[in-house]
Parts: C-alpha cells; structure tokens; sequence
C-alpha cells in the first residue's frame, strides 16, 4: 500500500460504497447534536417517517443559548426555551441521550464529547457546528456539516463526501513562556489567511504541537475553520492516550491496550504526501491580538494596527477599511495601546481547565482595571467548573473581580444574556471577530486566556511575556 | 429539492470579501425552530437600522436592486459558521444564483443541499460581472446548468465548471437521504464488518 496521510487512513476505514465520478458515501463514529442547529432535521425525520438509525452514536447537549447564571429560574427568553424544549422532546421521541441544562455533564458539545471520552482517536465525528474541527486533536476526523446533512446523518449515519486536499503545517520549536495554543493557531492563520485551508484538511505537526497539552491541541484544531479548513487534527500520542484513559466512554482495561494499539497505526506515514506544507517557527511567534473583523485580521502584540494603503490588493484594502472602521480604530495606533471595555474568558476555544488555570495565575491576587465593566469567567463545562472550584479558581476569579460562571457557549455568540454592548470593546478567548459576533456592534479582539487576563488586569492590552507567567501547566 | 435548470434574473452585487454567515443570519435568529420566513432577516445588521427601517446604505436596499435573483459575490463567501439559516435566508429572500471567485467549504455544501446554483469563476470574469452590473441598471443574467454557461442580452458569454454528480443532483432535484439509503445493504454490511471492534469502536455498552 503507497504511504498515506492520517486522513487518508480514517477516510479509508470509513469507505462504505464509492463509485468513480461520484462523491464517496462514508460512515460516521459520532454523532453529536446541540439545540441551535437540529430542530429542522429532526422534524425532515419526522416529515419523511424515518428515524434515527443509531442512537447509540448519538449525543446531545444544549448550549449554544444556555444561560450562564440562574438557572434554577424559568428561562426568561421564550424563543430559546421553546428551542431547548425542541431538542428535550426530540431526543425522547428517538432515543437520543441529551445533557440538558441540569445535567452534570452539561457543557459546550465540543468539550463535553473529549472530557467524556466520547471523542475517540481514528472517528469519524460531525456536528452541526463548524468548530466540530476541536475533535481532531485527538487523531479523529471532525468536521462541521449543516442542518440538512444532520438530518441526512440521523437518518442514515452515512455522509455523502468528496475527498478533501491535505495540508501539513509543521509548527518547529518550542513556545517561548507567555505564548499558548491561541498564539499558534491565530500566527497560522495570519499565514495561511481565512481562506488558505478551503478544500483542505488540515494535519498540525512539529515539535511545538507535539508538546502541547490535549487542551491545546484542541484549541488549535478549534480554530481549522477560521482558516478555511473543515477538519484539523494531531496524530495521537502518549498525550492523548494518558487523557483518554478511564474517561466514561473509552474502553477498559484489556481493551483500553488493544485500542490504543489501533490508536497508534493512525500516524500519517512517514514519507505520506499532502497537497501543501506549511512551517512555522514557535520561537518566533509573540503574543497575537486580532484588530479586524475576521480572525486572519491579526498582529503581535508588539504590532500596530495596519494602514489599509499597505494592502496592494484594492478588495483586501477596502475590506481592511471597513474593518477599521467598525472596530473604531486608527491606522498606526499601537496594540498595547487599545483599551477595552470587557473581558471574556470561555468558548470552545478556551474554557478548559487548562485555560482557566492559566487565566487565574494572571489575576491571583490582582484586581481587573477599574475602566473594566464586565469580565467573565465561563467554564467550557459543569465537571470542568466542579473541578476549578476543587482547586480554587473560582475565588481567586471572584476575588479579583471577575464573574464565574455556569457552562455554554455565551458571550462567543451571544445567544444568551452575555452580549457585548455596541461600541464596546472586548478582550475575548473565542474564536470569531466577525462584526456583531459578541453583539450588534461590539467589538472583539480575539487573544489567548493569559492576554484577556492581562488585559483585564490592565485594561489593555498587554503583552504577557513581560509578566513571566507560565503558558500552560507542564 | 426544487430542480435547478436555468435561471434569468436580475443582478445584485456585494462588493466584500469574507463575508460570513454570521451576516447572512445573525444569532437571535438562530433560536427559531423552523427552516422558513429567514428571508426578512438576510443580512439583518447591515440592511436595517434600529426598529427595522431599512438602511438606505445597504447595497440590496437599494431601488435598483430589487427583485435581484442573481447575488455577484467577492472571495470566500460564506465563510464562518455552519449555520445552514444562512442559505435558507439567501433562498427565501429570493436568490436562485450566486456568483463568486470562491466560496467557503460548509456554505458550498449547505447552498447545494436546498437548490442553490453556486458558480465560482475566476476573478477577471467577476470583474467583468461587476462591472456590467454597476453600468446597467436592472442587468440580468441567464444561468444555464444543462450547458453549464452564463449569458447576458448584450454578447457575454461565459462557460463555468460545475461537478458532473453535483450537477445531475441539482438537475434532477434529488433527495440526498434518498440517494443514501439505496446503498442500505452497503451501510449494513459496513456496520457488521465492523462488529468485532464494536466493544470499541461501535456501539456503546457503558452509556
């Protein structure tokens, strides 16, 4: 057999019928579901008579409208309650385990599906949602798909799909203390640009993903669709099987060994062929604040905020004027100069434990600037803020002025109550500055959990190298 | 799927890269539980200012460029989230047609999926379409998927390419679920050629 990609390995295990010329029917591992995106196909289910045919690789979770405080009250928007009851009587006409609200498990579908062992290496694995991408941290193919094609895999666990091209992007050495996941992923796609990785499925390699932790492979992965790639994924290591053992949903045992046996054979072979190669030098990439409206819109922290005439391109120089007209910013204004209003620290993006620790080592002991109106604290899950309140995190978040929240995906869509106000400005560790993301006319720089914590802090940005802090825990 | 032809219509523009989804149809709208009505908020921030009215600024508010049925698109259109409200939104608002120099992955699939023709051309022949369609007011195009070209009254003739199955698909009107389940004893097969591993990867025991 030639040499193959990762991708090509899943993708192959996964053929279930293929005729040429035609798009290749594959089969899919996991099928996770969150009340934003699947009201409509279950009721095409339920207008063609068909049902789920495995609900068994089904999972549902609510939290893309979740409120994050006060959840004992009644819901006081009625058309997200009228949605979450959608999802609670779906998944009770057929059989699909949910995490609603009250559950302990509840959280954000793309941490809930890894914290739970649901999220597998060699998978295949979709949801309604674009950063379904997070899953492929683990050596597991996840991608985004639309409401028709969840309906298409409710009813026949099947995906109709053509073959993606292939990308390597080899990230060499090693972070420097301050620089986290986030910096690497938003240096990546200020390289490649949000459209680099359109038809491409992306593989992250190299020394500095090698030594990331699972929650930082999984924000880098978070973040494939901003580059225009579908799916990201990093072949599975030690990392990844010291995380996934005795996880609820992975195999015990005798047949723990035996899958991550399997697990292992997944690697892209050595002298397997992408489409593209792109390399990066960890050593050399600082801290990085988005100033535009797209997440390729991005700077070193050291950086200012660009001329739109430095653009040859006339379409790239206009849209870098709208953008600076939307964000209220001026050419030349350097990075650590701009003030923001709010703070957010949460999204699948960056609300795992790992991120919240690094958050807190910034704010510990520290109070948020008093020009702050608001900062947030928004754990990707329940069992991940149980575990945070375990070591503490919750006061010294509190204790330095931040809110500490219940789970979901909050103030990254604003679908809640958690909405950055019009000409405001955020901090934010989500993943997506597209104008009115965080709210109708908010403004969102997206920077890593240890920048918004020190933007908090100082009420601008800030570069945290300067401030030795550890990145991440190892 | 309604079956897609040919198509004559009216032309709009959009002179913006990037445009993502979160434009098309933003969050609040998201809650609705329903694939219909998305046509009023299509582009909701940009073409309304507060309390609904209109925003005159807003190129598809614009007199000329009512009943467009064609939408001209710059670079990565559609790109960002998932959210099939998008399309849904497009469609009812009245767009047949969407002509680009590309277009993000997700959006592509989900325009197919509900009947929408999505033509991607390179740059030049979109310059060309831009600038036809800001010189004539009420321009229109003729889209021909059996050929595979686009025309206009005034001597343009341009040929585009189009994937041979998606092509059939949209031609004939297909239900894609349908398609699938014809390979039924396919999918069967696969799932119990894959029994021995099921304890791992398959079916769940410990749920």
């Amino acid at each position: 057999m030639p040499p193959r990609t990762m991708y090509e390995k899943i993708w192959d295990a996964h053929v279930v019928h293929e005729e040429p010329g035609q798009p290749s029917l594959i089969y899919i591992d996991r099928h996770l579901v969150h009340e934003g995106t699947s009201a409509q196909a279950f009721s095409g289910l339920r207008a063609g008579g068909r049902a789920v045919r495995r609900p068994d690789l089904t999972f549902a979770v609510m939290d893309h409208s979740v409120p994050t405080k006060d959840r004992h009250l009644p819901l006081a928007d009625a058309v997200a309650a009228a949605q979450f009851d959608a999802l609670e009587k779906n998944c009770r006409d057929f059989g699909v385990l949910l995490f609603n609200m009250q559950s302990p498990r509840q959280g954000i579908v793309h941490v809930v599906g890894p914290e739970l062992g649901i999220t597998q290496p060699g998978q295949t694995i979709v949801c309604g949602d674009s950063h379904t991408a997070t899953h492929g941290a683990f050596g597991t193919l996840a991608f985004g798909i639309g409401t028709s094609e969840v309906e298409h895999v409710l009813a026949t666990q099947c995906l109709s799909q053509f073959k993606s091209k292939t990308m390597l992007v080899r990230v060499n050495g090693r972070r420097v203390r301050g620089v986290t996941a986030k910096d690497i992923i938003l240096a990546i796609i200020g390289r490649i640009g949000v459209a680099g990785g359109t038809g491409h499925v992306i593989e992250y390699a190299g020394e500095a993903i090698r030594a990331l932790s699972m929650e930082g492979r999984m924000t880098v992965c978070n973040m494939s669709i901003e580059g225009g790639a579908r799916a990201g994924m990093v072949a599975p290591d030690e990392t990844t099987f010291a995380y996934l053992e005795g996880r609820p949903y992975v195999p015990h045992g005798k047949d723990f060994q035996v899958a991550v046996d399997y697990w292992k054979t997944l690697a892209s072979d050595a002298d397997a062929r992408f489409d593209s190669v792109v390399e990066l030098d960890a050593a050399k990439i600082p801290p990085q604040v988005t100033w535009g409206t797209n997440p390729g819109m991005v700077t070193d922290v050291t950086g200012s905020v660009p001329d739109p005439n430095s653009f040859r391109d006339p379409v790239d120089r206009r849209a870098a004027e709208a953008a600076l007209a939307y964000m209220g910013l001026k050419p030349g204004t350097k990075i650590a100069d701009i003030s923001v209003d709010r703070v957010f620290i949460g999204s699948c993006t960056n609300s795992r434990l790992e991120d919240l620790r690094a958050a807190a080592r910034v704010v510990a002991g520290k109070k948020i600037a008093p020009t702050i109106k608001s900062a947030l604290a928004v754990p990707g899950s329940m069992q991940i803020k149980a575990l945070a309140e375990k070591e503490g995190l919750d006061t010294i978040f509190i204790d330095a002025g931040f809110e500490w929240r219940d789970a979901g995906c909050s103030m990254c869509i604003a679908m809640n109550a958690d909405v950055l106000p019009s000409g405001e400005r955020s901090a934010s560790t989500s993943n997506r500055n597209f104008e009115g993301r965080q709210g109708k006319g908010g403004r969102t720089h997206l920077v890593s959990p240890l920048m918004a914590a020190a933007a908090a802090i100082s009420g601008h940005f800030v570069d945290i190298r300067e401030w030795n802090v550890e990145s991440s825990d190892e | 799927m309604t079956p897609f032809t040919k198509h004559t219509g009216f032309v709009a523009l959009l002179d913006r890269v990037n445009v993502d989804t979160d434009q098309m149809v933003p969050k609040q709208f998201l809650k609705w539980v329903t694939r219909e009505g998305y046509g009023r908020v299509l582009f909701y921030d940009w073409r309304y200012l507060e309390g609904e009215i209109p925003n005159p600024d807003f190129v598809l508010n614009q007199p000329r460029y009512q009943g467009a049925s064609v939408l001209l698109a710059r670079a990565n259109f559609g790109c960002g989230s998932s959210r099939e409200h998008a399309p849904w939104a497009l469609q009812d608002y009245g767009f047949r047609v969407i002509v680009a120099p590309s277009f993000a992955d997700i959006f592509y699939n989900n325009c197919f999926k509900n009947g929408i023709l999505l033509v991607t051309l390179p740059e030049p022949q979109i310059e060309e379409l831009f600038r036809r369609t800001a010189a004539r007011e009420g321009y229109r195009l003729t889209v021909n998927l059996e050929d595979e070209t686009i025309s206009d009254d005034a001597g343009l003739g341009i040929a585009f390419q189009i994937d041979p199955f998606r092509r059939q698909c949209l031609l004939n009107g297909w239900d894609d679920i349908g398609l699938t389940l014809r390979h039924e004893d396919r999918i069967r097969a696969y799932e119990s050629s894959r029994q021995p591993s099921a304890k791992l990867f398959g079916p769940l025991l410990n749920r």
